[in-house]
C-alpha cells in the first residue's frame, strides 16, 4: 500500500501557479527525494500534504485515508477537522530554520506534543524523548535551551521532536540549508541513519551526492512541474534528460 | 513645620497610600488581561471588529486620561437626569447608586482600566505580532491545537517580549494614580495638598513625591528581577 498518494494537486497564490498538476506516490520504507531550482514549489508541496497550506485542487491520501478528496460536485474538499488531525499525526516535518521552542529546553521541546496532543504520561514522554535525543545523540544536552547549541544540534533536536509523535513518515524542507557547510554532515548521517532503519521519508534537498545516495526515487521539479523523475541512477547517470543534466551541472 | 508636624504628616499620608495602592493594583488586575482581549480583537480577520477596536484604542490613547476619569464619573448621574431613554436603561441606570462610597472608586477604575487596557493591548499585539510564522507552523506539525499553540508557545514568548514596555507602563501607572483626586477621590496627592495648605508649608508634597519615587522604585527593581529571571532563554 502507498503511503502517500498525491494526484494533480494544483496551489496558486493569487495569479502566480506554483503547484500544477503534480502526482506521485510515496511506498512503505521508500525515501523520496525532491530537488529542483528554488521558487520551483517544493516547499508548497511538502506544506500542501502537511496541511500548512491549503491546496486549490487534486487529491492526497495519507496511509489510505482520504485528506483531499473530490466530492459529488467535483469541488476539491478536505477530510472534516477530526479526519485531518489524525491524518496530521501520520506525518512528521523538519524545517529548513529548525522552529524549535525558544523558551523550552530541548527535553521539553521534544515532549511538549506527546504530552499535550497524545496526552502521554509525562514521565513515558520523557523516558521516550531521552531514547531519541541519544539516538540524535544529544544525550547530554536535553536540558540545554536552543540557543545554546549550535545549528546542527539544534536540527537534530527537531528531528527528534517530530519523532516522538511516532509518524508513519517524516518531511524534510532543506534540513541542511540553513547550516554552516562543516555541520551539514551530521543531520545527513542522522537522516541516513532513519533511511536504514526503514523510515519513510520525503526530503527536499540541494544534497546531490546526499540525494543520489540515500534516495530510492528522485523527483525534480521545476516551475511546478515534476520536469523528471525515476531513480537515483537514472536522474543522476548519463541518460537523464538534458534539463536534468544542465540543472545538475550547478552542483 | 516641626518634626513632631511631619511626623503626623507621614502618618496620614501613610494612611492614604492605600487608596493610592487600589487604583494601582485594581487597575492592573483588570487592564492586563483586557488588554490581551484587546490585543487579539484588534489583530481578529473580521475587519469590522479590528476597526471598533482600533478606533476605541485611539480614543482612549489620544485623549486625557483625566479627562476620561471625570467623564466616567459624571457620565451616569447626568444620564440618570437625562429624559426619553428606554426604560430598561433607566432601570439600569437607578439600579445605580451615585451616592454610595464605592461608585466613585467604580467609576475611577472604569477609566483607569479602559484607559490602561488601551496602552497595554498596543504593546501585546506588538508582541505577539513580532513572533514567527514558524513558531506558529511548528506547533501546526506537531498537531497541536490553536489554543494550546496560544498558551504554550506563543504567550511564553510574548511575556517576555513585552515585559520592557509594561514595566515602564506600570511605573507611569503609579504615578499616573494622582489623577483620580480630580473626581476627590481622596488619595495621597490630595491629601498632600490639603497637608501642604493646613501647614503652609511644601512639605508634604515633598513628602508624598518620596512615596511614589519609591514605589517607583521599588517596580523598577522587580522589573529588572523579571527581566533577568526571563533571561535564561534568547
Ligand atoms: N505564502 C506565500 N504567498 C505568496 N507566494 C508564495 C507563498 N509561499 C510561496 N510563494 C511563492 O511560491 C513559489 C514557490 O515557492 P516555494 O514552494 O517556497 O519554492 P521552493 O521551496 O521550491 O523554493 C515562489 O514563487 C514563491 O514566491
Ligand atoms: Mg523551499
Amino acid at each position: 500500500m502507498a503511503m502517500l498518494e498525491v494526484r494533480n494537486i494544483s496551489k496558486s497564490f493569487g495569479s502566480n501557479k506554483v503547484l500544477k498538476d503534480i502526482s506521485f506516490n510515496v511506498e512503505k520504507g521508500e525515501v523520496l527525494a525532491i530537488i529542483g531550482p528554488s521558487g520551483s514549489g517544493k516547499s508548497t508541496l511538502l506544506r500542501c500534504i502537511n496541511q500548512l497550506e491549503r491546496a486549490d485542487g487534486g487529491t492526497i491520501k495519507v496511509c489510505g485515508l482520504d485528506m483531499l478528496v473530490k466530492n459529488e460536485r467535483g469541488k476539491t474538499v478536505y477530510a472534516p477537522p477530526d479526519k485531518l488531525r489524525e491524518i496530521r499525526l501520520k506525518i512528521g516535518l523538519v524545517f529548513q530554520n529548525f522552529n524549535l521552542f525558544p523558551h523550552m529546553n530541548v527535553l521539553r521541546n521534544v515532549t511538549e506534543a506527546p504530552i499535550r496532543v497524545l496526552k502521554q504520561k509525562k514521565s513515558s514522554a520523557e523516558g521516550y524523548a531521552m531514547k531519541l535525543l541519544s539516538q540524535m545523540g544529544l544525550y547530554d544536552k536535553s536540558e540545554a535551551y536552543p540557543c545554546e547549541l549550535s545549528g546542527g544540534q539544534q536540527q537534530r533536536v527537531s528531528i527528534a521532536r517530530a519523532l516522538a509523535l511516532d509518524p508513519e513518515m517524516l518531511f524534510f524542507d532543506e534540513p541542511t540549508s540553513a547550516l554552516d557547510p562543516e555541520l551539514t554532515g551530521e543531520i545527513l548521517k542522522v537522516i541516513r541513519k532513519l533511511a536504514d532503519d526503514g523510515m519513510t521519508m520525503v526530503i527536499v534537498t540541494h544534497e546531490m551526492a546526499f540525494a543520489r545516495d540515500v534516495a530510492d526515487h528522485v523527483i525534480f521539479m521545476e516551475n511546478g512541474v515534476i520536469a523528471d523523475e525515476g531513480t537515483p541512477e537514472q536522474l543522476f547517470g548519463a541518460n537523464a534528460s538534458e534539463r536534468t543534466k544542465q540543472f545538475l551541472q550547478r552542483y | 513645620m516641626t518634626g513632631e508636624e511631619i511626623k503626623k504628616v507621614v502618618e496620614i499620608l501613610l494612611q492614604y497610600l492605600v487608596p493610592t495602592l487600589k487604583v494601582f493594583g485594581f487597575t492592573l488586575l483588570y487592564s492586563i488581561p483586557l488588554g490581551m482581549i484587546v490585543a487579539l480583537l484588534k489583530m481578529s480577520k473580521i475587519k469590522p471588529i479590528s476597526w471598533i477596536t482600533n478606533l476605541y484604542i485611539l480614543v482612549m490613547r489620544g485623549t486625557p486620561l483625566m479627562l476620561q476619569v471625570i467623564v466616567a464619573y459624571y457620565a451616569i448621574p447626568m444620564l440618570k437626569q437625562s429624559e426619553g431613554l428606554p426604560s430598561f436603561m433607566q432601570n439600569l441606570l437607578a439600579s445605580v447608586d451615585i451616592k454610595s462610597d464605592s461608585f466613585m472608586f467604580n467609576a475611577v477604575i472604569v477609566a483607569f482600566t479602559l484607559n490602561y487596557a488601551a496602552y497595554f493591548a498596543e504593546i501585546f499585539r506588538g508582541g505577539i505580532e513580532s513572533i514567527p510564522k514558524g513558531q506558529y507552523e511548528a506547533a501546526a506539525a506537531l498537531s497541536m491545537t490553536k489554543t494550546q499553540t496560544f498558551f504554550h508557545i506563543i504567550l511564553p514568548q510574548v511575556i517576555k517580549r513585552v515585559v520592557p514596555a509594561s514595566s515602564n507602563e506600570i511605573i507611569t501607572l503609579v504615578k499616573d494614580t494622582s489623577l483620580a483626586n480630580v473626581v476627590a477621590y481622596a488619595e495621597i496627592t490630595m491629601k498632600a495638598k490639603q497637608q501642604m495648605q493646613l501647614h503652609s508649608s511644601l512639605v508634604p508634597l515633598f513628602i508624598a513625591g518620596a512615596f511614589y519615587f519609591a514605589m517607583a522604585m521599588i517596580l523598577t527593581v522587580i522589573s529588572s528581577i523579571v527581566e533577568k529571571k526571563l533571561n535564561y532563554y534568547k
